[in-house]
């Protein structure tokens, strides 16, 4: 008898404790915290592997890392520098071509195009960013590069040989059409997109009584772009270039293809070179030991640098949000 | 500039306004002219380089497909013909898998952000983090995952790939999540849990029907976004140039490594099978761009 009523009562709570639809939603809600926390999980995972990863080589050579311009597998030597210049200097390049492409492009978008063209045109460049990287390195290796070097760099060079500064700047000892300037030019094209879909959001988000304001005291186009459009959207622009940039920073496969992969520091942009991320993608799997460490210790370098400027960008790009 | 034109244009100007006017318009004139010139001109050079990528890749990928280049196995060096059979199936292999790691993470995190951390300090923080993950080089995750899931395990893995892919997915997935889920009208909440429904249940039957087609869009552009990744996988899931395990133990050939490594080699035929799977990914992903830009308009 008892043991029947025991089962009775068992099945009596079973029943309601299915029957209560609030029992899974404390389970829900953890669920979803923790999904959101594998979030931050991960960012730091990635830091700490890169830090762990490349602590044998900063150990190593400390500060030496940063100034050596050694790459030695024999001796296990490694420096750092022409990685870091190279990457430095072609994200450089690539703003120097690739803002005033992006900020005309973003213009052109939403000053100037006929309103059943903004459309195809947008759609157009927005594609162009989601082409992977590597069809750009293919493109620039066998399409650009050719044409880079008969048409730019030989005529160049013969131009500028003997030069005071140009003579060493853009001077090239074989003009093969591979180099830190090509490599350049290849990620201002990667980041043009990015850049003008952005500046063009922000563009478009301005109150439209303003601009209209403007053209009603009797300004032009251009005045409207300059004094009013870009002080208000001002500061998300910059957050929007920073944001390529960091994209310029961190491109892989598309500098690999044309930037020629050379260890050594150069002075001149039309010569071979290497950034962090060209150096890793070519070398890394070859690697042991301290050529490995040593490789992430790059890629940790070039994480702390992309994380500056990409949280820079973001603090940036959200004020346009407040307004 | 405004200043000048401004006083420019009052009678004040002295004995001869007419011609200073005029001037002073003519230089306005001129620099909107520039204006108008250069922005169009870099407009044209962005769709012209895009134009001529596609063209490029038509030309020479066109030539390169063929019956073969998806019912044979990668040549290996000096072996005429061959196809791109394996790296086809790896990289769809790889690519899905990732996707179904990313997509119960990113969705959940996405729920988390627009439902239940309206405000808190945590989900601030994540929908920050996220932002800078958005963005980070994927060269440096797949340097991660070798760090992590390669070197205790010591060895190439297709499950290696497919995290460092999911990695690279996720983020893109919680954006659009939240995004979308935001733009579901409070009303709809309330009268659901008006009529005693729980928030999980809110949460599953109401916010998410309703944010459906919008979700369904950011894992098609997470989709677009991994499948023609390269550097993650050099150092992850690396290439085979044979048929794969398919417990995904090992080199896993996938197209991205196999371009890459056909593209700058020395034979011809290798060549040939680098642009036409060039093309091949190329197609496939401005194929899922435009989808999802189609799925998310139609709304």
């Amino acid at each position: 008898m008892v043991a029947i009523s025991e089962q009775t009562y068992k099945n009596a709570t079973a029943v309601t404790r299915r029957d209560n639809p609030f029992r899974f939603d404390p389970l829900f809600a953890a669920l979803s915290k923790a999904a959101a926390i594998t979030v931050l999980v991960l960012l730091a995972g990635i830091m700490s592997s890169m830090v762990y990863g490349g602590w044998d080589a900063f150990a190593k050579f400390g500060t030496g890392f940063f100034t050596g311009t050694q790459w030695d597998t024999m001796n296990d030597n490694y420096g750092g520098l022409p990685a870091i210049v190279g990457t430095l200097s072609t994200a450089l390049i690539a703003m120097i071509i690739g803002v005033p492409l992006s900020i005309g492009t973003a213009i052109y978008l939403t000053q100037l195009a006929p309103g059943w063209f903004k459309g195809p045109v947008g759609t157009a460049v927005e594609l162009l960013a989601a082409v992977p990287s590597i069809i750009y390195g293919m493109w620039g290796l066998f399409v650009f590069v050719p044409l880079f070097a008969a048409y730019f760099q030989v005529p160049v060079s013969q131009v500028v040989e003997g030069m005071p500064i140009l003579g060493t700047i853009l001077y090239a000892r074989s003009p093969s059409g591979l180099g830190i300037l090509s490599a350049g030019v290849i990620l201002a094209f990667m980041i043009v997109p990015f850049i003008a879909s952005l500046t063009r959001d922000m563009l478009d988000q301005i109150p439209t009584v303003l601009r209209e304001s403007a053209y009603g005291i009797g300004c032009t186009t251009w005045e409207v772009v300059r004094h009013v459009l870009l002080p208000q959207a001002g500061v998300s622009i910059i957050g929007a270039i920073m944001l390529g940039l960091g994209r310029a920073l961190g491109e892989t496969m598309a500098v690999t293809f044309v930037i020629g992969n050379a260890n050594r520091l150069s002075a001149s942009i039309m010569d071979p070179g290497s950034t962090i991320a060209s150096r890793i993608a070519s070398e890394f799997n070859e690697a042991l030991g301290m050529q490995m460490n040593a490789l992430i210790a790059l890629g940790c370098i070039l994480f702390f640098v992309t994380f500056v400027v990409l949280v820079i960008a973001r603090i940036l790009v959200s004020r346009v949000k407040q307004y | 500039m405004t200043d000048a034109s401004l006083t420019g244009s009052t009678p004040s100007a002295g004995p001869q306004p007419q011609i200073k006017w005029g001037r002073v318009r003519q230089s306005r004139r001129v620099q909107d002219k520039i204006l108008r010139v250069t922005a169009t001109g870099a407009t044209a050079l962005s769709v012209f380089v895009l134009f001529w990528i596609l063209g490029m890749l038509l030309w020479k990928g066109g030539q390169g497909i063929s019956l073969d280049l998806f019912t044979k196995i990668t040549p290996g060096p000096g072996t005429a013909g061959g196809g791109l059979l394996n790296a086809i199936v790896g990289s769809i292999v790889l690519t899905f898998l990732g996707i179904a790691i990313a997509t119960p993470i990113g969705v959940m995190a996405g729920t988390y952000l627009a439902e239940y951390g309206r405000g808190s300090k945590l989900a601030e923080v994540v929908r920050f983090i996220n932002d800078i993950l958005l963005s980070a080089p994927s060269i440096l995750i797949g340097l991660f995952v070798y760090v992590i899931l390669v070197m205790p395990f010591r060895g190439y893995s297709g499950w290696a790939g497919s995290v460092a892919l999911a990695i690279i997915a996720l983020p893109v997935i919680v954006r659009t999540t939240e995004d979308m889920l935001r733009l579901v009208p409070n009303g709809l909440r309330e009268a659901a849990a008006a009529l005693g429904a729980p928030t999980s249940v809110v949460i599953r039957q109401v916010c998410w029907r309703a944010a459906k087609a919008g979700i369904v869009t950011g894992i098609l552009l997470a989709l677009a976004r991994i499948a023609g990744e390269t550097a993650p996988l050099l150092f992850t899931a690396l290439n085979n140039s044979f048929w794969f395990n398919w417990n995904l133990t090992g080199g896993i050939s996938n197209l991205p490594v196999t371009i890459y490594a056909f593209a700058s080699a020395p034979y011809d035929n290798w060549q040939q099978l680098a642009w036409a799977g060039a093309l091949l990914i190329t197609g496939a992903i401005l194929f899922l761009s435009i989808a999802a830009r189609a799925l998310i308009n139609r709304k």
